[in-house]
């Protein structure tokens, strides 16, 4: 028993002595993280959602074309030179919506326009000087001569990943139509042997050497499969029009956000000073209220609260956990769960030292009496989390989700810090037998005296 | 020892007083504001923004008569609709119909100018109606759902319990008061000071639900544990005495959460100004609930004394 809690302790030292490690410095870079991913509420920055027009894209291939787009504006997005922007899709009830964050920025006009653009890869050949131009060739539409520029409008289908048979290498294969035929026979011929560039934007993509007249079907060689795979998302990502805006009353509005939110900067900064040192007011509070009421046992809730705020706090920057506002009150609310195991924990065995048992018994029996309240009350709360994380998605945006994540761990973490670190604290403090006196443990003897009538 | 149990007529009272003023809020709102609550962008679509006034001469400013004012001015801009309320230092909340960025900012500087003030938008939000309708359908449904969840897992808990339905209906009852005597205190707020609901605030119910729930199963199993091991024959002086037990738990955990909200509230941010103020008012109330409203119930049922709950009725003691 006695070593089982030494090993416990060496444990929780361990842990403890990480997770600050980790956090302290907090901008120090510990795999891979440096700092702690704010949200745009603490940070300042920008969030957009986009309706898609998937109207003009059969029901099966949705799902392949809009990851598609996804990749084509996380490309864009990230061309904008912005620190750890997140763009993600959203399915919802058969509706797709494109989700970008763009932390800090200050020119949301130009990542706005930047997003409205259609996604169409352009294919170019190198002049002379070696400046990429527009590949083009000459069409007849319609009884009349046009010259187009070879792009992903033509793919007939969509591109195909896949492995040569016979060298057993990843492989890209494309179908032009009917226009994109002429161009393809036109351009290739001229520029046998020559590089043919895919380019979104002005992002070079890539350029694969032409190594024959290409017609109607055409293969892409030389890519690792994972290539082949976000090279075919991108060219039929572009391959139809789908555009990002909103519905309105069954009509597309093109370009018009459904959702967009923008926070300055400095109301960001100001914001988190202000709560991180109300929070920190209040915590001292707390704190000077747990040791004036509970003595010792409140002395070691607190080491076990210093604990649980380490290890929380690793946990937001390693994970990463974005941190908002919301997200800092329900940090706030765990921590009152936090503490609410502890008085749990501690009043139990307040009541079973007045009834005359030794302090190692009371702390026992405090500690299996209080865990069905504990496991109970936290329960309800998981509930709570589950049920807001669930409909977070269309509820106020980010919000409301950052609130039921860090509750939710917050509540966790906080039936392990009552439940083995203020025990194990407890356990090796009575066992040592440093301190016996029962007033240190809150309880006055004459108190026993009356409770034993 | 304080007799919670005998004194329950009084506490039923009080939370009649509260529903029935809460009520009155919900009536009065709904014929001055057009609905119960007054309803932020996240529910109605359109635009609001935080506005940043700072006075051009740093002079003492007083915000109630520039609130006053600004309405005014907005009105003759056109846009007389809008809400706007005072978020402190300066800060003012303006939800009115959709319009983009760049008309946000012309609105901006603007007022600036006819008011002489320096004005900065700190913070801009567009939503879309056709979001907002969802918005506020899953913000019923949550509530519903985490009420129901919880009700189930209570009677799961207490199913060792003779009729373990009755504790987690008497649960339900005590969250539901809560939840209503939040939304009757955000509903005088809406009409009063122009204060409105959004996203957040079913968020900080949620919390408040899961919060209120807590106490009560804390309460409840000691209920549990006193009858189980009891020799008292009597159900309501078991359930005073598992009252009596807890009362220190429940005081502690509600004063040191207490603490740090009110902190939080006093010195906090202005975006989550009234998000935290749901929080508070769910620990005042989740607490006092959870002693004076759901452990009372159980005894209620448990004697059939439905009588009881009317106000001044006779104490059958």
């Amino acid at each position: 028993m006695r070593s089982r809690n030494v090993y416990l302790l060496i444990f929780i030292l361990a842990l403890f002595g990480f997770a600050l490690w980790s956090v302290v410095p907090l901008d120090r870079n510990v795999l891979g993280r440096d700092g702690l991913r704010l949200g745009l509420d603490l940070a300042g920055g920008s969030y957009l959602v986009y309706q898609a027009d998937v109207s003009d894209i059969e029901p099966d291939n949705r799902d392949e074309i809009m990851e598609g787009v996804k990749g084509v504006i996380e490309r864009r997005i990230n061309a904008l030179g912005i620190t750890e922007p997140v763009v993600q899709l959203q399915k919802q009830e058969g509706e797709y919506n494109i989700a970008i964050q763009l932390p800090g920025i200050a020119d949301i006009k130009k990542a706005k326009e930047t997003v409205g653009l259609f996604a169409v890869l352009e294919f170019r050949e190198q002049d002379e000087a070696g400046n990429w131009t527009p590949a083009t060739g000459v069409v007849t539409v319609n009884g009349e001569e046009k010259e187009l520029i070879l792009s992903s409008r033509y793919f007939k289908e969509n591109t195909i990943p896949t492995v040569d048979q016979t060298t057993g290498k990843p492989l890209l294969i494309f179908y032009w139509d009917e226009i994109g035929q002429q161009l393809s026979k036109q351009i290739t011929t001229r520029l046998l042997g020559k590089p043919l560039a895919i380019f979104l934007g002005d992002e070079l993509i890539m350029a694969p050497t032409v190594k024959g007249v290409i017609e109607d079907r055409g293969q892409i060689e030389n890519l690792s499969l994972a290539d082949a795979q976000e090279l075919s998302r991108l060219l039929n990502a572009g391959r139809i029009d789908v555009p990002l805006g909103r519905w309105v009353e069954g009509e597309f509005e093109p370009s018009v956000p459904l959702y967009e939110r923008t926070v300055d900067a400095t109301l960001g900064q100001d914001s988190i000073q202000k709560s991180i040192l109300a929070a920190g007011i209040g915590i001292a509070l707390l704190l000077i209220f747990m040791i004036l009421y509970y003595r010792l046992p409140g002395l070691v809730a607190c080491l076990s609260l210093a604990v649980y705020g380490a290890v929380l706090l690793a946990i937001f920057k390693l994970v990463p956990i974005t941190l908002t506002l919301p997200g800092l009150a329900g940090f706030i609310v765990s921590l009152g769960m936090a503490v609410d195991a502890n008085v749990l924990i501690f009043e139990r065995m307040k009541e079973e030292l007045r009834g005359g048992r030794s302090v190692g018994a009371a702390a026992e029996a405090g500690f299996n009496r209080a865990w069905t309240a504990i496991r109970d009350s936290n329960i309800t709360t998981f509930i709570a989390c589950i049920v807001l994380f669930w409909l977070g998605g269309t509820l106020g945006a980010l919000m409301v989700r950052g609130f039921a994540l860090i509750l939710f761990i917050g509540v966790a973490l906080s039936m392990f810090t009552a439940i083995v670190v203020t025990r194990t604290f407890l356990r090796l403090i009575i066992g040592s037998q440093v301190v016996t006196n029962l007033s240190a443990y809150g309880v006055t003897p004459s108190q026993i005296v009356r409770n034993a009538k | 020892m304080i007799d919670f149990v005998g004194r329950k007529q009084w506490f039923f009272l009080i939370s009649l007083i509260l529903v029935v003023i809460g009520i009155i809020s919900l009536v009065i709102s709904q014929i001055q504001v057009g609905a119960p609550l007054r309803l932020g962008t996240d529910f109605t679509g359109g635009t609001s923004m935080i506005l940043q006034f700072s006075p051009a001469d740093n002079l003492e400013v007083s915000w109630r008569d520039f609130q006053s004012k600004l309405r005014e001015e907005m009105a003759e801009l056109g846009y007389a609709e809008a809400t706007i309320q005072n978020a402190g230092e300066g800060n003012f909340i303006i939800h009115t119909r959709e319009i983009t960025p760049e008309e946000a900012r012309e609105l901006a500087e603007k007022l600036g100018e006819d008011l002489d003030f320096q004005v900065e938008i700190t913070d801009y939000y567009l939503v879309s109606g056709t979001v907002a309708a969802k918005t506020t359908r899953n913000a019923v449904i949550a509530v519903i759902i985490a009420a129901v969840a919880m009700m189930f897992y209570i009677v799961w808990a207490f199913r060792r319990m003779p009729s373990p339905f009755r504790w987690g209906t008497c649960a339900v009852i005590a969250l539901i008061h809560n939840v209503f005597i939040i939304i009757g205190i955000f509903s005088f707020l809406g009409w009063f000071a122009g204060v409105e609901i959004d996203a957040l605030f079913i968020t900080g119910l949620l919390a408040v639900v899961g919060y209120s729930i807590n106490n009560t199963v804390v309460v409840f199993d000691r209920i549990r544990e006193n009858v189980s091991r009891y020799i008292r024959p009597d159900f309501a002086e078991t359930v005073n005495d598992s009252l009596i037990d807890t009362l220190g738990r429940c005081l502690n955990t509600a004063l040191t959460t207490f603490f740090v909200l009110l902190a939080m509230l006093l010195f906090g941010g202005a975006t989550i100004h009234y998000f935290v103020l749901v929080l508070l008012l769910g620990v005042i109330i989740g607490t006092y609930s959870s002693i004076c409203i759901a452990s009372p119930l159980l005894v209620v049922w448990e004697r059939r004394e439905w009588r009881a709950l009317l106000p001044f009725t006779k104490r059958t003691a």
